[in-house]
């Protein structure tokens, strides 16, 4: 459904040094660098898949999706996406798709969002009766009813990205791109958004491609991840493969009734000890977690463990370090 | 078209919610219609020849201008198109379904709309009911009545195709300031919404017959006031429609291709 094969994209950006006599000097001669945003990616996506598209700041992750909704165009490489070059076949290719930039605005400013609503409507040339059932849809899920009659100006950020969501979807698009969706948003919203996204790509099969830098997002939702930094791809695979890749480390925390000596166990390293708690990290790939246990018994009296698997950021964190992006 | 008709309904509805803001714009388009009328007296009643237009057509000209204000000045624009331009908004326009040109053209085509309609009629009805010499006349026949709302329409189309220029200048400038003051003073002057374009030199004129400025404003007020006969009429109507297709088409062709070189920042 969706192809890129190849696609690189560079731009060019004016530098120049801090202060007047810098400034001055720009005046006549201005120095730029070429920046390669993209190099050479290449994936492939099938229909209703929900992909999370990660990597750190500035990695080209907002630029793949500009890309791919058409607003850019690559330098080389080919993009073929339901048939379509975003870029060349653009009005006729964008009725399929619908697009939300996290930190841009859709909706006008100054009427009710209904108002936007029912142009997004006559723009995308929705018949009366499938509008209806869409926006009822919407409006329900997204909980939207207190808010469509009140002008976009005065709503929150929360609401207004629900909106915003919600006006991308006016058109019944077979393809979503969400460029990060949750930014800025409390832990309600972001639930609420989050079965949003599941509800249409289960029901309706649209296929999904979720930019974000919660991880969180990318856990509740994505199978499938691709990883990108420094504008080169990195990763391509299920969530749960990068987790037994890199996640293999687990923390255990014990309390136990009070002794004088620190503990050792050979396979676990100690992350920190106190006198009635310790917490240890080991490495799954080659300890069984079972066994740090039976160590830990016969060297103390357990109160209480707990084992927890490494959270999905640190798991990315990690991998920025590995591949130094 | 549809779109277009939508568009223009909200920015209706937009419009609607500035009521105070039409009301003061009545309100000083009335001072400025008296100042300007006055001064016109003045000269009038001191110049030795005569003018190559009477005072009558000449204070029906300038009420026109003020009620139709926002149909004939390049300078009344659209900020929230230009934020699109520079802020990156700009990304959602691209990925609408619609050739952006008839989109913006719609756009700007419905605020200037939607503001005269609020506008205009007040200081029309008004204006005929003021004292002689001040007041509002009729056309001199209904043919003429005619041929100047065409005139005015295309004008006003005529126009937008004019300001859509400066809106494609700042997808590369950033900044709306110098096309706008450029536009704006040329545009202005050369419209005859300074000096009526009958009472400059002659020289003068023949630049202004060549620009595309003076048939957006001078030529349908003059038709209104049949200062233009009904035959030239219809021959400026037609020079109307082919700067129409000449400008439009060119103005689709520039946009175009900047568009395929428009970079989005950021985000």
């Amino acid at each position: 459904m969706i192809q890129l094969k190849g696609i690189s994209k560079s731009y060019k950006v004016a530098k120049r040094q801090t202060g007047l006599r810098q400034a001055a000097k720009a005046l006549f001669r201005q120095e730029h660098t070429i920046v390669e945003a993209l190099k050479d990616i290449s994936f492939t996506i099938n229909p209703g898949e929900i992909v999370g598209y990660i990597g750190p700041n500035g990695a080209g992750k907002s630029t793949t999706i500009k890309i791919m909704s058409g607003i850019l165009v690559p330098d080389t490489g080919t993009c073929t996406i339901m048939g379509y070059t975003p870029w060349k076949d653009r009005t006729k290719y964008v009725k399929n798709i619908g697009v939300v930039f996290g930190q841009r605005s859709q909706l006008w400013w100054d009427v009710p969002v209904i108002d936007s609503f029912e142009l997004l409507k006559d723009i995308y040339k929705v018949p009366q009766q499938e509008y209806k059932t869409t926006t009822d849809l919407l409006i329900e899920t997204l909980e939207l009813q207190e808010i469509i009659y009140s002008p976009v100006r005065q709503l929150s950020l929360g609401q207004r990205m629900r909106c915003e969501i919600a006006a991308s979807l006016i058109h019944n698009p077979n393809i979503l791109f969400l460029d990060e969706p949750t930014i800025g948003l409390d832990a309600v919203s972001k639930i609420a958004v989050r079965q949003f996204i599941k509800t249409i790509n289960q029901e309706k099969g649209v296929t999904v491609i979720l930019t974000t830098h919660d991880m969180n997002d990318i856990e509740a939702l994505a199978e499938r991840v691709i990883l990108i930094g420094k504008g080169s791809l990195l990763y391509d695979g299920q969530l749960g493969e990068l987790r037994k890749r890199f996640g293999t480390k687990k923390i255990i925390t014990a309390e136990y009734k009070q002794r004088a000596n620190p503990i050792q166990i050979p396979g676990a390293s100690v992350l920190s000890w106190s006198p009635e708690r310790a917490v240890l990290s080991v490495d799954t790939a080659n300890f069984k977690t079972s066994d740090i246990i039976t160590h830990l018994t016969t060297q103390v009296e357990l109160v209480d463990v707990t084992i927890e698997t490494q959270p999905i950021e640190d798991i990315i964190v990690q991998l920025y370090k590995e591949y130094q992006i | 078209m549809r779109v277009y008709l939508s568009v223009l309904k909200l920015r209706l509805l937009n419009g609607m919610q500035y009521r105070s803001a039409a009301l003061a714009g009545v309100a000083t388009q009335f001072f400025w219609g008296f100042m300007i009328i006055m001064v016109f007296q003045a000269f009038y009643q001191n110049a030795a020849d005569t003018q190559p237009i009477s005072l009558k057509e000449l204070i029906t000209y300038i009420w026109l201008q003020q009620a139709f204000l926002v149909f004939v000045t390049v300078w009344f624009r659209d900020s929230e198109l230009f934020d699109l331009i520079t802020s990156g908004n700009i990304a959602y326009e691209l990925c609408r379904p619609c050739e952006l040109y008839g989109f913006w053209f719609a756009k700007l085509l419905a605020q200037r709309l939607s503001s005269a309609i609020l506008r205009c009629f007040p200081i029309l009805i008004f204006s005929f009911f003021l004292p002689r010499p001040y007041n509002m006349t009729f056309p001199p026949s209904l043919s003429a009545f005619l041929l100047f709302l065409t005139a005015l329409m295309l004008g006003l189309l005529l126009l937008v195709a004019i300001s859509m220029f400066l809106y494609i200048s700042v997808f590369i400038t950033m900044s709306p300031m110098g096309s706008l003051l450029i536009f704006g003073i040329l545009g202005e002057f050369f419209a005859g919404l300074i000096i009526p374009v009958p009472l400059m030199p002659s020289w003068l004129q023949n630049i202004a017959n060549v620009l595309p400025f003076r048939w957006t404003a001078d030529f349908p007020f003059r038709v209104y006031s049949g200062h233009i006969p009904q035959k030239e009429a219809l021959i400026g109507i037609a020079i109307q429609l082919v700067y129409l297709l000449v400008l439009v088409w060119l103005g689709r062709v520039s946009m175009n291709r900047i568009l395929r070189k428009v970079v989005v920042q950021g985000g």
